[in-house]
């Protein structure tokens, strides 16, 4: 479903590579994890899965399709293809809970009749029957995400991507947003989430795939957030790891290897604050 | 369905940008009225030049009725004087300084006076027996008038030999600088109204970021993210262009038909409804000022 061959993303020439060299495959109606330190490109990948950017070389095939090949007139609709989910939710605060899904299916040109008919069913399944005409701000934090989930799926894509979507959520919430996202993936739907949840990780046991530095260092089916093998030697290298898109998340150091990793990617971070 | 909805987001963006919406409006409004007055004085230079002004340089008018010129001691100009001045016209003397000539008799004369008064009440007070009949001369050389009124003003049967572009060539350069000064304000304004389109283009697209990060996401096409914001802009201009038409045409109702003409009877003015010709115009020129400004802007604000 979502191939990459050989792929590099650079934004700065200076710089080393968001992402070296990637050869990744994940297959139709997959659920996998994308973990990683923030700047380890996780969110460079999934940009290149929506040809939000182009890869500086390599290939980026989505549903079989070479990204690099599809028209800016067509890419709306490889997007149809593939829902997001974010960390901030991005719902539209002055719109109610069916209006912020249905925006997505009148955007598109869904007729009235089965826009009416597609967002309670979907609704429903992300666990939000009853709560259609609440405002956003009217929510839990997880509620609203389940709402963004409900608006990334309704259209019926074949793919969701999922930015940390826990990432602001409580434990117990995260572990509902999850079961939501199993079931969509149990309905035939393959789910990438890019997260830093290890307890999420752990309770899942799926597909993980370890990024640093732009590197995949570990793909395992079945796996926890941290590797049963440890890496010799890999920490010390992180000295220009640079945050560019993910704000750096306080949590409690646990895994020695990952405390090492966080404490230089504070001091590095330094400077660009 | 995507038609209501890209109607919904005009509204919503015409509502919550209101003030910007209005200041629109109005700068293009005023420009459009620059660019209107300006087309309104080449109306009306033209409605002055009348039938023979780009034909014709000099005209030599015969005797009519009540005619009081030393030529005319003999009464209205007969077939023979007539005759005899067709004779001169063509003599070698004359000839050599005129391209051709052409006889406009009273009932042409009559045809055109209707023509050029159209919009005036002296129309109808005017008979073709009033009206002299004349030469038309199409000069080689302009500068020549001086000779040929020597030769014919002496004749008998004429009333008057008279250089009419003399006459109105002041008027006229005056009416054109006007209409230069009142272009010049007028490309000021526009460029004026395009700035202040893509500016309020962009503030639109900056606070419905969220929307359209949205509609990016969940592919919406191209035109449906932009068209919403291409549609506003043109709607403030059309506004403005109308408001612009509505003030042109007051200006001839009210100003030229109900005080100028009045006061100057033997001056042709155009009428309100001629200036209705330069609506199309305007309106074009707004929906251009927009759909340029708000196309450049959005390529640089609103990637998709």
């Amino acid at each position: 479903m979502i191939r990459f061959e050989n792929v590099t993303k650079v934004y700065d020439q200076k710089a080393r590579p968001a992402l070296d060299s990637i050869n990744l495959e994940i297959d139709r109606g997959e659920f996998a994890f994308l973990v990683g330190a923030s700047g380890s490109g996780k969110s460079t990948f999934l940009r290149l899965v929506l040809k939000e950017d182009r890869a500086s070389s390599g290939a980026v095939y989505v549903a079989g399709q070479n990204v690099a090949n599809i028209s800016s007139w067509r890419v709306p609709r490889l997007r149809r293809g593939i829902g997001v989910v974010f960390q901030d939710f991005r719902l539209l605060p002055q719109k109610t809970v069916f209006a912020n899904v249905a925006f997505a299916m009148q955007v598109i040109g869904k007729s009235r009749s089965v826009i009416r008919d597609t967002v309670p069913e979907v609704l429903k399944t992300v666990g939000l029957e009853g709560k259609e005409n609440r405002l956003p701000h009217e929510l839990s934090g997880g509620e609203q995400q389940r709402v963004a989930i409900a608006r990334a799926v309704v259209n019926r894509p074949g793919i969701l991507l999922a930015d940390e979507p826990t990432g602001n959520l409580d434990p117990t919430t995260s572990m509902g947003i999850m079961g939501v996202l199993d079931k969509i993936n149990q309905n035939g739907t393959t789910v990438v989430m890019a997260t830093h949840d290890d307890d999420i990780v752990n309770e899942m046991r799926k597909r993980v795939v370890e990024l640093k530095n732009g590197v995949v260092i570990r793909d395992e089916a079945k796996a926890l957030y941290t590797s049963m093998i440890p890496v010799v030697g890999q920490s010390r290298r992180l000295r220009d790891a640079s945050g560019r898109d993910e704000q750096p998340q306080v949590i409690p150091p646990r895994a020695g290897s990952r405390a090492e990793a966080r404490a230089e990617f504070r001091t590095a971070g330094e400077g660009q604050a | 369905m995507r038609l209501a909805f890209v109607l919904g987001e005009i509204g919503s963006g015409l509502r919550r940008n209101l003030s910007m919406v209005i200041s629109v409006i109005l700068v293009t409004f005023v420009s459009l009225t620059f660019v209107g007055a300006a087309g309104m004085l080449q109306l009306q230079i033209n409605q002055m030049k009348g039938y023979w002004y780009d034909k014709v340089q000099v005209a030599i008018f015969l005797c009519s009725d009540g005619s009081t010129a030393p030529g005319c001691a003999t009464g209205p100009a007969t077939p023979e004087q007539e005759d005899n001045l067709r004779t001169l016209l063509k003599s070698p003397a004359v000839a050599q300084y005129v391209n051709d000539f052409q006889y406009e008799s009273k009932d042409d004369a009559y045809k055109h006076f209707k023509e050029q008064f159209s919009n005036s009440p002296i129309v109808d007070s005017v008979t073709p027996d009033q009206l002299p009949a004349s030469f038309r001369i199409n000069m080689k050389d302009p500068e020549k008038y001086e000779i040929i009124s020597e030769t014919f003003s002496s004749q008998a049967g004429v009333e008057t030999v008279i250089d009419q572009r003399q006459l109105l060539e002041r008027l006229f350069s005056a009416m054109n600088a006007a209409s230069l000064v009142a272009v010049s304000i007028a490309g000021v304004m526009i460029i004026c109204a395009i700035l202040l389109i893509a500016t309020t283009i962009r503030l639109s697209a900056f606070s419905r970021r969220r929307e359209t990060g949205i509609m990016r996401l969940v592919g919406a096409s191209k035109m449906v993210i932009q068209l919403p914001f291409i549609l506003e802009g043109v709607i403030a201009a059309v506004i403005g262009a109308a408001l612009a038409s509505g003030t042109l045409w007051a200006v001839a109702r009210f100003f030229l038909e109900g005080v100028l003409s009045k006061q100057y009877p033997d001056t042709a003015f155009i009428s309100p409804g001629q200036t209705l010709i330069l609506v199309p115009a305007l309106i074009g020129l707004g929906v251009v000022l927009a759909g340029i400004s708000s196309l450049l802007t959005l390529r640089r604000y609103l990637r998709v």
